[in-house]
């Protein structure tokens, strides 16, 4: 089958890679119909997660057809077409039983601090992704679900990511109604952070980055404020200006360890991969909440030290909130609004690109070329 | 050393435990209601019980897998992708015996990844498959969507490498006419 290759830093390509197999009697084998590339694959891209092999398969934003499924699968049967959860969780552990379906205990042999993740390293558990025209999905009982009668597969293969972290970036942000919530970083999940923010009844929402393109979308589409970090002279100065001087009640880092914005942070954390990725974003975070805020981070940084002003948080007396999204918990609800006209997030994906061009889908997501927000990848069985 | 905690430790750890409802004053200030967490986990306590849940059936182990000393064991489920193999995958056996507290863990590994990266052309070149790095790195698509910022650093790196050889040349010349 055809399946993305990572060859280093900045190299993928597409090759052929062996049928995967099912290796455990919950196991479901799908044949993929939309796989993501997403804004947390780019650390992986650029060589910024520890333990990400040569010859591994990126991809955790999957929609497919069942075709092969084990002995213990009864949930699914093979003709489903069902989107896949970026999180791989078994639903029986002490973690799952509590509905942090990601940060499931028994998906995960290399790393304690996180769950199973399709094609995220092995840190993430060491399974292939998707982006590729098959992928092996571990406990099909519990997170792949079939898509709604009516679902366009575009908004179905958004819902195993984006959708859900944007949603509960705002969720963990606790926001009370007239609430004035800042999201870091208009890339997709920030776009859906801030469009969500509105659910939880936020009375203004800012967004700020540094693309001018990103920003004229989130502005139209959540829709909100929104100010280019590059033409203000301190953005946490300007955030406090802006807030009579009060700061945001609540702060999203929707950036993560990819941030430009600092040359310190950029110089060790992404050139010199000394801490766990550039922290600008949570810094600037930290600094532009008010005291006693909430600060929300989904934002990926690795697992070594990042840099943060961490004496600010105590003597600022912030709550800080963290996780990958629990998209098995958020699904009910979302399909909801995507179904209800609340939600509309395939409106986010720029570029649909055969799977056999993923060494160019790459290089576009991670060069903002062409502008591009979202990219989809579309293997040659669901071109057709 | 190896981040393990031993069984003298463990003992250790038994004998001076505490029974907190021994404590005066234990719980009269505790409230439920004030839970943080929620919903973002739906909080059952669970976790005191230790590692006790039923475990899904142990795939089987059909390649090498490492996993952290922060465990007693491998997860129920695991990939099977690239397992560990050559210089690199020595060095991940090795960043595996520390835990995911320890730099010794995690830089290693970090290095593991750089050394990988020369198996891959290794192995590529090996099986006759000579890497097309340009390909790889889709400059395909700077071409068709950023060509002039191609163009210049293509130009720059040109013109430093000829720079750089122009002076190694003279360097050696310069010694040359020394002799």
């Amino acid at each position: 089958m055809l399946a993305m290759n990572f060859r280093g830093p900045r190299r993928v390509r597409i090759d052929q890679k062996p049928m995967p197999e099912i290796q455990h009697p919950q196991d479901a084998i799908v044949r993929v119909t939309r796989s993501c590339i997403c804004g947390s694959d780019l650390h992986l891209y650029n060589g910024s997660v520890p333990d990400t092999r040569v010859g591994m398969t990126f991809g955790h934003e999957v929609t497919g057809v069942v075709e092969e499924v084990g002995q213990e699968v009864e949930k699914l049967k093979i003709g489903d077409h069902v989107l896949v959860p970026f999180n791989i969780a078994c639903g029986k552990c002490v973690f799952c039983q509590q509905e942090l379906y990601g940060n499931c205990h028994e998906s995960n042999p290399e790393a304690t601090a996180v769950g199973g993740i399709f094609g995220y390293s092995h840190t993430g558990g060491g399974y292939d992704g998707g982006q590729a025209e098959y992928v092996r999905v571990p406990y099909a009982n519990i997170g792949p679900t079939i898509i709604p009668e009516g679902m366009d597969l575009d908004d179905a293969v958004m819902l195993t990511d984006v959708v859900p972290t944007g949603y509960q970036a705002a969720e963990m942000g606790g926001i009370q109604p007239g609430d004035t919530v800042v999201v870091f970083g208009a890339g997709p999940v920030g776009i859906m952070a801030a469009r969500c923010a509105w659910l939880f009844g936020a009375g203004r929402v800012i967004v700020i980055d540094h693309l001018e393109y990103r920003l004229e979308f989130v502005r139209n589409y959540a829709p909100c404020e929104v100010y280019n970090y590059k033409e203000l002279e301190d953005v946490v100065v300007f955030l406090k200006r802006t807030t009579d001087w009060m700061g945001a009640d609540v702060c999203i880092d929707a950036v993560g360890a990819e941030a430009t914005g600092r040359a310190m942070q950029t110089l060790l954390g992404k050139t010199l991969h000394m801490v766990g990725g550039a922290a600008t974003a949570l810094h600037w975070a930290i600094n532009s909440v008010k005291k006693g805020g909430i600060i929300s981070i989904v934002g990926v940084y690795g697992p070594i030290d990042t840099l943060v002003p961490i004496g600010n948080v105590v003597n600022k007396g912030l709550t800080i909130r963290g996780n990958q999204a629990s998209v098995k918990r958020l699904l009910p609800r979302l399909i909801e609004h995507v179904q209800n006209g609340i939600l509309d997030p395939k409106a986010l994906i720029t570029h649909r690109i055969p799977l056999e061009e993923v060494s160019d889908a790459y290089r576009m997501f991670s060069a903002k070329l062409d502008n591009c927000i979202k990219p989809v990848l579309m293997p040659p069985s669901a071109r057709i | 050393m190896e981040n393990t905690v031993t069984d003298m430790e463990v003992k250790e750890m038994e004998k001076t435990a505490i029974d907190p409802s021994q404590i005066k004053g234990w719980g009269v200030d505790a409230n439920p209601e004030n839970d943080p967490t929620y919903p973002m986990k739906n909080r059952n306590n669970g976790e005191h019980a230790g590692y006790s849940w039923e475990r899904p059936t142990q795939q089987p182990k059909s390649v090498e897998v490492l996993h952290s000393n922060e465990r007693p064991n491998v997860s129920a489920v695991f990939g099977t992708s690239t397992p560990p193999s050559g210089l690199s995958g020595l060095i991940r056996r090795a960043a595996f015996k520390y835990s995911e507290n320890s730099y010794a863990h995690w830089l290693p590994l970090m290095l593991a990844d750089r050394v990988g990266i020369a198996e891959g052309v290794l192995d590529d070149l090996t099986h006759g498959h000579v890497p097309n790095i340009f390909a790889e790195r889709g400059w395909k698509a700077e071409w068709k969507h950023n060509r002039k910022n191609l163009v210049t650093r293509v130009a720059v790196g040109v013109v430093l490498a000829s720079v750089a050889v122009a002076y190694l040349r003279s360097r050696k010349g310069d010694s040359e006419a020394k002799e």
